[in-house]
């Protein structure tokens, strides 16, 4: 273990479990927060400015996903967005029935779970074993009841890109709202509303280096949807409640960077950051192999799994090393189950427990990437020599 | 016989209906750090993912999953805590 006088420099390699919020963002929201410039309803000078800067927030984020700007509804997160998208266009069928992949986010299925309570019906696509869903299967699995196809841009534990272009256009003939959850991959691959035939669109502020708490869901105009937060009508009534205007603000500033710098650039630098990680921890570590695809892939991801060494304690001696990664869900490790992502590409329970997950970002560095080859791979062999018993 | 009265009356029950994953298992572990080895606790969740959820998790902890039965929407799984 390090001592306070060696102690190692921290890396940070969790992007996709929180993004360090751009300063030139917070430079921007700090006015809105010490200046009293607060509620876009108010009917006073102030209201109107707050208004004004809502209103610009929201064309930014419509541009980065290429969407009419009225459609974009402020929410306090992707969570929120999942749920207004889901429970929004089933419970305005007279059948909710929803089609879902076998790898979304617990922020849709849960409400896919309620809704099943509620009487309606959940279609859950298998995956293959890189996580892809196959168009054809979602042409076959459309019924004249379906309500909504929910299918994310890209499995956030895996970092599989879905695709979106052929999904869209099995639901646009079929005439079914397509709802993508797109945290992880919006401002990363290409992601566009309109020419992807996408109806509802599912961002997160936070992912793009916006603030924690920031979020909309894009609805295509026309869609009708049911609100979930009922209250002063806010956000064209989808989404009552006084809006965090110094969130949304910097939101809208995140995604307008996004957009200019999170070019062909940004995603090609990491990308061979990430390529340099996975080859490097291949070859240094034996029995390990990557999860999710090669090639159709988030730029910035990596998740592997190490067998017989199990993710909880290799990421708490990573910790101890300096190094901040995660399992890929945080659901699963908290409650000691085999993550459903996992389990859907065909992991055994024993190789799912050594699920790693690494995601760089804006700040990432080529030395980041080597300390992580350098510490991970002796954590990994200490680990299993502990349990050694049981790797056979 | 013993088992049976251990179903129908376990050393503890905790009512999850109305929670999604991953509370009910959360709440489950939490009640088994109060449990002593061989004691039951039986759950109730209403949440349709719950006996996918269950079955990793004894799986994965040893706890023994001893029976899984459904009135309705309901489940109720019975865990007996391992040693």
């Amino acid at each position: 273990m390090a001592s306070a006088e060696t102690e190692p420099d921290r890396v940070y390699v969790d992007y996709a479990g929180f993004a360090p919020v751009d300063p030139r963002v917070l430079a921007v929201m700090r006015p809105f927060l010490e200046a009293g410039i607060g509620n876009p309803s108010a009917r006073h000078s102030l209201g109107a400015e707050a208004r004004e800067s809502l209103d610009a927030a929201r064309m930014k984020v419509a541009r980065l996903c290429g969407g009419a700007p009225g459609g974009i509804v402020f929410t306090s997160g992707a969570t929120e967005a999942n749920n207004l998208a889901v429970k929004g266009v089933a419970l305005r069928a007279r059948v909710p029935r929803v089609i879902i992949s076998a790898v979304e986010h617990i922020s849709v299925i849960n409400p896919c779970r309620d809704l099943e309570k509620a009487g309606g019906s959940v279609c859950v696509l298998p995956v293959d074993g890189d996580g892809r869903v196959d168009p054809g299967m979602l042409r076959a699995a459309i019924t004249p009841d379906t309500a909504l196809v929910s299918i994310a841009a890209a499995a956030s534990e895996i970092g599989t890109v879905q695709p979106l272009k052929e999904l869209g256009r099995v639901t646009r003939a079929a005439g079914v709202p397509f709802h993508v959850d797109a945290v992880g991959a919006l401002g990363r691959v290409p992601l566009h509303v309109e020419s992807m035939g996408i109806d509802l669109l599912t961002i997160s502020g936070n992912d793009l280096y916006g603030p924690p708490g920031s979020g909309a869901l894009w609805v295509r105009p026309g869609l009708r949807i049911h609100p979930q937060v009922l209250g002063g009508g806010q956000e064209g009534g989808y989404r009552s409640g006084t809006e965090n205007l110094p969130g949304m603000v910097g939101f809208g500033v995140a995604a307008e960077l996004m957009r200019v710098e999170g070019t062909h650039q940004e995603a090609a630098r990491l990308s061979a950051l990430r390529d340099r990680l996975a080859e490097g921890l291949l070859e240094a570590i034996p029995d390990c192999r990557i999860t999710g695809a090669r090639g159709a892939r988030l730029p910035h991801h990596l998740s592997l799994v190490v067998r017989g060494a199990k993710a909880e304690s290799v990421l708490l001696d990573l910790d101890l090393a300096g190094v901040a990664a995660s399992s890929g869900s945080a659901c699963a490790s908290l409650t000691q189950t085999t993550s459903h992502v996992l389990r859907a590409i065909g992991c055994s329970p024993e190789e799912a427990d050594g699920s790693l997950c690494f995601t760089l970002g804006r700040w990432s560095t080529a030395s980041d990437v080597d300390a992580v080859l350098d510490r991970l791979p002796p954590i990994v062999a200490r680990v299993r020599a502990l349990t050694a018993p049981l790797h056979t | 016989m013993v088992v049976e009265s251990k179903l129908v009356n376990p050393d503890k029950q905790i009512d999850c209906t109305g929670l999604f994953c991953p509370v009910p298992v959360l709440k489950a572990r939490e009640a088994m750090t109060q449990m002593a080895a061989g004691q039951t606790l039986a759950m109730l969740s209403d949440d349709p993912g719950s006996e996918a959820d269950m079955r990793s998790w004894t799986r994965s902890t040893g706890h023994r999953l001893v029976d899984v039965s459904r009135s309705g929407c309901v489940y109720r799984f019975v865990v007996r805590k391992s040693g």
